[in-house]
């Protein structure tokens, strides 16, 4: 979707403010919330992609009027909605009124769990579309779900830097669940191709992005 | 997310999420959706033990031994995980050589992609409006920000983390570091430098 979380390239931010010896969390809040999303995440009714989606598929002032941790507190809230785990009225009471069939992770299963991770990686089906060095040209798709094609670079023409191998794709995986995995690479575009103007020729941005992405130039 | 945890932030609304949080917690502990000592583990593990040191566990021993550099470019993930770092977002990882003649830069415009295994979790600056708008946009601007000039002759590649790759820059090692141990040369490993907003310490 075009959201406001698509930042790249944006104008009017100011300057990056860096706090000297930054706490993990700011709040108490959201040390919870942290934790709490990472393990609804694992009782496995959503994915990744799902969760991004979930994050970003707001109006634009709710989106950059959120801090980080109010973005994921929302974005948890409407998947255990949307799954039905907890009601509406459950959440606007902070009372079970139905049990769930699903049982928690039990504490002693998440390191294992942390240190497994979950990979988007896939056996490759066959040989790469593009090669190394090979120009391609950004279709300039507009999709109303999720997408990891930032905008700055749709239309774009960049070359094939790295063949990252094969990777779900987070398109179809956070709006149905089916992974439909293919190549991912990362492309280079010249920060003049992008940017235009007096924008250099030698600095270059490297996106990764999928065939269904690309076209041949 | 363009003035995270600053003082437009009034009691008011962080009491508000303080209460909605708590709210939330109970219910999934009270509907068996979330085991309370999981929680802890999580925070623990985040706010404790994973953290940037592992990433200059990483480029010390890059720096002190040749073939594990030539490793950890050809295949990170498996050269990292041969110390220990693994798992959550940092599945599949990529390793970026800064040289004499191309400087590395990683963000996530989308959101806040970051290698968790190896830096632990990301600053709210890498997280919030300012840097994923202008890190693709005007790098060495940000750069400068962060004390950084790089010559006009270095190429600046900004890497967008959009997909399931994990980017760790490996910066230039400092002069001056011949036959430093890897413990030594950890000292010298600054988060920054690994994400490509600053550089490794320089020996005095």
């Amino acid at each position: 979707m075009n959201g406001a979380h698509d930042l790249g390239g944006v104008d009017g931010f100011g300057p990056v403010l860096v706090e000297a010896d930054e706490p993990k969390f700011h709040a108490p809040w959201e040390r919870r919330i942290f934790a709490v999303t990472l393990a609804a995440g694992m009782l496995g009714r959503w994915n990744i992609d799902m969760s991004r989606f979930a994050r970003e598929d707001t109006d634009p002032f709710t989106y950059l009027r959120s801090t980080y941790y109010e973005q994921w507190l929302r974005g948890l809230e409407r998947l255990l909605v949307e799954r039905g785990l907890v009601s509406a009225n459950e959440l606007a009471s902070g009372k079970a009124a139905a049990p769930t069939k699903l049982t928690a992770v039990p504490a002693e299963r998440v390191p294992a769990l942390l240190l497994k991770g979950s990979t988007a990686r896939r056996a490759d089906a066959g040989p790469p579309r593009f090669g190394l060095g090979e120009a391609v040209r950004v279709k300039n798709l507009n999709p109303r779900g999720h997408t990891r094609m930032p905008r700055y670079c749709r239309g774009k023409l960049g070359t094939v830097e790295r063949d990252h191998g094969t990777f779900v794709l987070p398109d179809s995986h956070a709006m149905t669940g089916e992974e439909n995995p293919q190549r991912c690479y990362a492309v280079r575009f010249t920060a003049y191709t992008l940017w235009g103007g007096d924008a250099s020729t030698t600095d270059c941005v490297l996106v990764d992005l999928w065939d269904d992405y690309l076209d041949p130039a | 997310m363009s003035h995270d945890h600053d003082h437009d932030h009034g009691d008011n609304r962080w009491s508000e999420q303080q209460l909605r949080v708590k709210a939330l917690e109970s219910l999934l502990v009270e509907k068996k959706l979330v085991d309370p000592a999981a929680l802890e583990v999580l925070i623990d593990t985040y706010e404790t033990k994973v953290g940037p040191r592992n990433g200059a566990r990483v480029v010390a021993k890059a720096w002190a031994d040749p073939a594990y550099r030539k490793w950890l470019l050809e295949d990170a993930t498996a050269a990292i995980a041969s110390l220990g770092y693994t798992g959550r977002q940092g599945e599949d990882m990529v390793v970026l050589e800064n040289t004499e003649q191309v400087h590395n830069l990683v963000v996530c415009t989308l959101c806040s992609c970051y290698p968790w295994p190896v830096l632990g979790l990301p600053p709210v600056w890498y997280k919030a409006a300012p840097y994923r708008a202008r890190a693709v946009r005007e790098p060495r601007a940000v750069l400068k920000e962060f004390g950084v000039t790089l010559p006009d002759g270095i190429e600046v590649r900004v890497w967008d983390s959009t997909a399931e790759l994990r980017y760790l820059v490996l910066p230039q090692r400092p002069g001056g570091t011949d036959g430093w141990s890897e413990e030594r040369l950890a000292e010298l490993v600054t988060r920054d430098s690994m994400i490509g907003v600053g550089l490794a310490k320089a020996v005095e």
